[in-house]
């Protein structure tokens, strides 16, 4: 009896929570995911009855008047630039964030505790506000150029807004916490008596790192490349902002479907196969390391 | 540790450290500076002065995004922070069937990239025949709330001894009792700290935002975009900076309570 009671008092404690979450987030994403397969309305929107496949098709190939098909690069180009610029943001992010939490995790603990804080500050301020801040830095006359100018170092203007290189600048410091903070985790569970053997062993410091310690660290690194890579891939503002026209990425592609394109069925199908993108990678990682990300 | 040791310190490691924090803060600090600079040109130093933050908070539009932000953000927490505190209380408990399909639900938010997110409840609002306000951003909000607020709480349910709510129990407290008398005292910090994260997080929001919000919803990010779009003012830098020195005070503020309590 009393079983069924607290059967009963855990479900009605979740119901709140499991009901928002599936009518809020699976049920839009599986509407989403049949609004790709419909055919578009003139002015945004969908004619509900009607199936298509318009959308995937018109993803590869450009219908031309005598509705026969020609190969199009054009959107396979902007989701191979967004790949290439979320990996390099990867990349650059990690060779950046794993000696800086290596740098952390060999203090002591209180200064961890500060170091921490000072990192985990930039992850929880506005990303929008601090994409900002670095077209006040780049712009021309701005910042950067203003100081390279002053020390002779550059002929002429910066001219480095607006263009793919800004767009990396600003994922990588955008990112960078997210790639500090789940290595820093697992390099502060790690054993470092494991270190201290191999070094008694007569590992040289090069071999400890890239015998034990790496290894070791292999679950942080994954889950912060994915916590780069995944928002990266996603971005919208970032490259809005800093990348100007030559830049655009799959967010910014996606938006304009909903904007001045207006096709849902197309942005529905975008966004769509981001998420398949972003769900194989993830699938991936857990069947690597046998759990979610972030634990 | 032996940090002192010379063998531990690895080449390279501090200077590189030192290189990220300079990178992280450096645009905060310029950002910040430049919003107490006298010169209508926003990027070049001439004095100190906060016309610039008097000529905000003149700003009848600027008002008028912090408020719905706020009205936002404070629906948003309650709602999420409520939720997610009964569903912790229910997954601490026993084991069930679907408990691992629940878990991964309240990471969804967290890993499906908010684009996504953004196009889907969009399409799912305009479907329902929903007008894009301030209703349609608190539900998103509080969807992608749920799961900041739910993680510190589930932290402090996970550290707490059983044993606690067992005596309660024997000395004859019902549910109800044992939970304001013993378990809510004591996950407080954590619903606090939940709940905090929850605001910051709304207030933060842009890219969904963007989407739900429609045009009588403008929250403060959906407005400093807009304005960044247009050109950039010495009136965009102090807002920008509010906004950030306000999430980081949340911060610094969920940090030191979380420190003090445990």
């Amino acid at each position: 009896m009393s079983d069924i009671r607290t059967r009963l008092r855990q479900s009605m404690l979740l119901a709140p929570t499991t009901l928002t979450l599936l009518v809020f987030m699976l049920l839009p994403m599986v509407l989403m995911a049949w609004m790709s397969v419909l055919a578009p309305d003139t002015y945004g929107g969908v004619r509900w009855k009607e199936w298509s496949l318009d959308a995937y098709v018109q993803f590869l190939y450009e219908r031309d008047l005598d509705d026969s098909l020609t190969l199009n690069s054009d959107y396979l180009a902007i989701f191979g630039r967004s790949f290439l610029l979320a990996g390099f943001a990867t990349v650059v992010t990690l060779l950046i964030g794993f000696p800086t939490a290596l740098y952390i995790a060999l203090k002591d603990e209180k200064t961890r505790q500060r170091l921490i804080l000072l990192v985990s500050i930039p992850f929880w301020t506005n990303l929008l506000v601090r994409t900002y801040a670095w077209i006040l830095l780049l712009r021309n006359g701005g910042l950067i150029d203003s100081a390279l100018s002053v020390l002779g170092l550059s002929q002429g203007e910066l001219d480095v807004l607006y263009t793919p290189t800004a767009v990396a600048i600003g994922f990588v410091y955008s990112f960078l916490p997210f790639m500090i903070l789940p290595i820093y985790a697992s390099l502060e569970k790690l054993d470092w008596r494991l270190v201290e053997a191999a070094f008694d062993l007569g590992a040289n410091r090069w071999q400890a790192l890239r015998r034990v310690i790496l290894p070791l660290a292999m679950p942080g690194i994954a889950a912060g490349c994915l916590m780069v890579f995944i928002p990266a891939i996603g971005s919208y503002y970032i490259p809005e902002l800093l990348g100007g026209g030559k830049s655009l990425m799959i967010g910014n592609l996606v938006q304009n479907q909903f904007g001045t394109a207006r096709n849902w069925p197309f942005g529905a199908a975008l966004s769509f196969m981001l998420l398949a993108l972003v769900m194989v990678s993830l699938w991936i990682y857990t069947a690597r390391f046998k759990r979610p990300p972030g634990e | 540790m032996q940090a002192s040791q010379k063998l531990w310190r690895f080449r390279g490691v501090s200077s590189t450290a030192l290189f990220a924090f300079v990178y992280l803060y450096l645009p905060i600090v310029v950002l910040v500076a430049l919003s107490f600079n006298a010169n209508r040109i926003a990027t070049l130093w001439t004095g100190f002065s906060l016309d610039w933050y008097l000529k905000v908070m003149d700003n009848e539009n600027i008002l008028r995004a912090t408020r719905n932000s706020l009205i936002i953000a404070c629906g948003a927490t309650a709602l999420s922070t409520v939720f997610a505190t009964m569903a912790a209380l229910a997954m601490s408990g026993r084991r069930f069937r679907g408990m691992a399909a629940i878990n991964a639900m309240l990471g969804l938010p967290l890993l499906v990239p908010e684009i996504v997110t953004a196009v889907a409840s969009l399409l799912f609002f305009l479907a329902l025949g929903m007008e894009l306000g301030l209703v349609t951003v608190l539900i998103a909000h509080t969807v992608f709330c749920i799961p900041f607020a739910y993680l510190p709480i589930r932290a402090r349910l996970e550290g707490l001894d059983p044993r606690l709510a067992e005596a309660a129990a024997d000395l004859y407290a019902g549910p109800f009792a044992t939970f304001r008398r013993v378990t809510l005292p004591l996950i407080l910090p954590g619903i606090l700290s939940g709940a905090m994260l929850a605001f910051i997080v709304s207030l933060d929001d842009f890219v969904i935002t963007f989407f739900v919000a429609g045009a009588g919803a403008t929250t403060l990010p959906v407005y400093i975009f807009g304005l960044i779009r247009m050109g950039i003012t010495p009136e965009v830098n102090a807002v920008s900076a509010l906004l950030l020195l306000v999430s980081m005070a949340f911060v610094a503020l969920s940090y030191w309570l979380g420190k003090r309590q445990s």
